[in-house]
């Protein structure tokens, strides 16, 4: 754990640098593509009937995901703290591929842990951390999935310290990493007020982010936590069923413990053995959540709720089909909550967390919409 | 009154010589074996059992220790059957037992309940690997309340002001890992250890036992000039998995503790 305490003093320093700030607020407009727009989702709103819907999209950033927020912040950390390799996990391999990129862009070594199962869900994603220069490292321990790839990361991290930054993924593990990510994440809430206020005159009425790790959804909801006419809506993987093992809704099914150094609402089993999750999208599929979910949820600060995998699915094909935009799996999940709510909030503002895009889910979304998917030429016009 | 695990250090700086600390993960291969390896290591010389309650994250464990949790939680093994296996093992034997764990089981089971329990059932301390020192008040006074030794970690990597938290904290001994990252056989020993002892010393005068890394009796030999106790764990684990007989078992550990001795010549059994 001095490895966290070096990192956490690592961190401080830079935070307080502004030099580092002026550096990294540069790479998130000319690189990542920062400021994200806030669309007014102008079709899906009128087919809903009821609440004005905002889409914060985070999809439109390099890499297709709000992960190159964090990413960058911390390569510029680990090049000021002269660590040449750089390590990571990854659950749907979007982090993962947001880490091979800001790896390659600064020329550093890039090694990620990904669980066997997950590699199988996300070729593409494997296919593309390859390309940009990483070494994927499948993880064959546990259900093989995200839980198990940040165990070995922090493996690996606790062996080769000297030279290695861990570059986490999301706001989980040992402060100060839930603070730092958090920090680096805050960006979208940010820039959501301001925009929102500059449209609207007003402070929107509800945020809604999907909950994995938690990382978006505290990017976006940071800004706003002193605003308490805002309503904090996190979306957690309701998956195929109540029954522990079939989700991933740690507020609903999880008790408190303690897993990869932070402590939060854990799936668990009544012998403190963690719980196998399952969720449609890799990126919601882990055993724990966020600790500042955990805090927020318990003063009552932030509502949990949980969306199924077809009720995710259903809400991405029909923000494809009202908005052109094909969300990423997880993100659906948040859309769904979304479209469960609005039509009973005449009047009301949302801002939704478009956090990445559906490029990557392409697979998943063909096994699980195989009337689309029908050999061209039986295909009857 | 000491503990057991305070009387052995005693008891082996008179006889001149390192303990040997065996870790074995409790119900692997399963909670009927454990008792009979545990009596199989002390023929062989152990003088205190660290016994692993296995975890589904085993976080600092390399893949010896990984898959031995495995084994035992498919045989079924949580806290409770750990306590029952620790009062087999004392129906027969005052070896000293530590509980070496991770903190969600424990935190799961109730911090009290466990430190009565394990007291009750012949445990003398407790060790959990992913507890930092700074978070570590509640758990230590549930332990010592009931007359359990804490035992914490320190590696190379600990500055100084974490040291002092480790000695403030540790009753027992100081358990150092001679090198950075996960338990597991390696073909050397590290020279992070002589320095870390040093450190260690400086701030406090509790027996310092080193694990992590240490493999062969040759590791052990060299460890036990250095260090007052000589822990070795994926070693035996991964005879276990091999399911040697009893007396492989005892002699395995037998080779080792001959090389105990700070004189360097054969300890008396």
């Amino acid at each position: 754990m001095a490895p966290l305490e070096e990192l956490e003093q690592a961190y401080r320093a830079a935070a307080a640098d502004p030099q580092y700030q002026a550096e990294l607020a540069d790479l998130l407009e000319h690189y990542a593509g920062r400021p994200t727009p806030l669309y007014y989702a102008k079709r899906l709103t009128e087919t809903l009937g009821g609440a004005k819907i905002y889409l914060k999209r985070e999809d439109l950033l390099h890499t297709g995901a709000h992960k190159i927020n964090h990413c960058l912040g911390q390569i510029l950390l680990a090049r000021r703290m002269g660590k040449k390799r750089i390590i990571a996990e990854t659950g749907a391999g979007q982090h993962g591929v947001a880490t091979a990129t800001v790896c390659a862009l600064f020329g550093l070594e890039c090694v990620v842990y990904m669980g066997a199962e997950d590699m199988r869900r996300q070729r593409l994603n494997v296919f593309r951390m390859r390309l940009l220069g990483a070494s994927v490292v499948p993880v064959m321990a546990g259900s093989r999935t995200l839980k198990d790839a940040i165990s070995e990361a922090m493996r690996d991290w606790v062996t080769n310290v000297e030279t290695t930054y861990y570059l986490l993924g999301s706001v989980l593990g040992g402060h100060p990493y839930p603070m730092m990510i958090r920090d680096f994440q805050r960006v979208i809430g940010v820039e959501a007020r301001t925009e929102i206020l500059k449209r609207e005159g007003r402070l929107p009425d509800v945020l809604l982010a999907c909950v994995g790790g938690g990382s978006n959804a505290i990017g976006l909801f940071h800004a706003f936590i002193g605003d308490e006419s805002v309503k904090l809506v996190g979306v957690e993987a309701g998956g195929r069923g109540a029954k522990l093992g079939e989700h991933a809704a740690r507020f609903q099914g999880g008790a408190p413990g303690v897993l990869h150094g932070s402590q939060s609402y854990v799936l668990q089993d009544s012998d403190g053995q963690i719980a196998l999750t399952h969720s449609i999208s890799a990126g919601l599929d882990y055993a724990s959540v966020g600790p500042e979910h955990a805090w927020l949820r318990d003063r009552r600060r932030a509502e949990y709720t949980s969306a199924s995998d077809a009720d995710a699915l259903a809400a991405a094909v029909k923000l494809a089909r009202t908005e052109g935009i094909i969300p990423a799996l997880e993100s659906a999940h948040a859309i769904a909550e979304a479209i469960r709510r609005a039509p009973a909030d005449n009047g009301k503002i949302y801002i939704v967390n478009l956090s990445g895009r559906g490029d990557k889910d392409t697979d998943i979304y063909r096994e699980n919409l195989p009337e689309l998917d029908a050999d061209p030429n039986s295909i009857s016009v | 009154m000491p503990t057991r695990i305070q009387s052995l250090f005693e008891r082996v700086k008179n006889e001149r010589r390192a303990a040997f600390i065996a870790y074995i993960t409790a119900g692997d291969p399963s909670p009927e074996r454990t008792p009979e390896i545990v009596a199989a290591l002390e023929r062989g010389g152990v003088d205190l059992i660290e016994l692993g309650v296995p975890f589904s994250e085993p976080i600092a464990d390399g893949p010896v220790i990984q898959r031995g949790a495995d084994r035992a939680l498919r045989a079924g093994t949580n806290v409770k059957k750990v306590l029952g296996i620790a009062r087999k093992i004392r129906e027969h034997s005052e070896i000293p037992i530590l509980l070496f764990t991770y903190l969600n089981p424990v935190l799961r089971y109730g911090l009290e309940r466990l430190a009565a329990d394990a007291k009750a059932a012949g445990i003398d301390g407790c060790l959990l690997t992913d507890l930092s020192v700074e978070e570590a008040e509640t758990y230590v006074g549930a332990m010592r309340a009931a007359g359990l030794d804490t035992v914490f970690l320190a590696a190379p990597t600990s500055t100084d002001r974490r040291l002092e938290l480790v000695a403030k904290y540790s009753t027992g001994f100081v358990y150092l890992v001679s090198r950075t990252g996960v338990t597991g056989e390696r073909a050397s020993l590290s020279d992070a250890l002589a320095p870390l002892i040093q450190r260690t010393r400086a701030v406090t005068s509790l027996p310092l036992a080193a694990g992590f890394g240490i493999s062969t009796p040759e590791h052990a030999g060299i460890v036990a000039k250095m260090a007052d106790g000589v822990v070795v764990g994926s070693a035996i684990v991964r005879l276990i998995e091999k399911n040697v007989s009893d007396s492989e078992l005892e002699a395995f550990a037998h080779s080792l503790r001959n090389k105990l001795a700070w004189s360097g010549v054969s300890a008396p059994l």
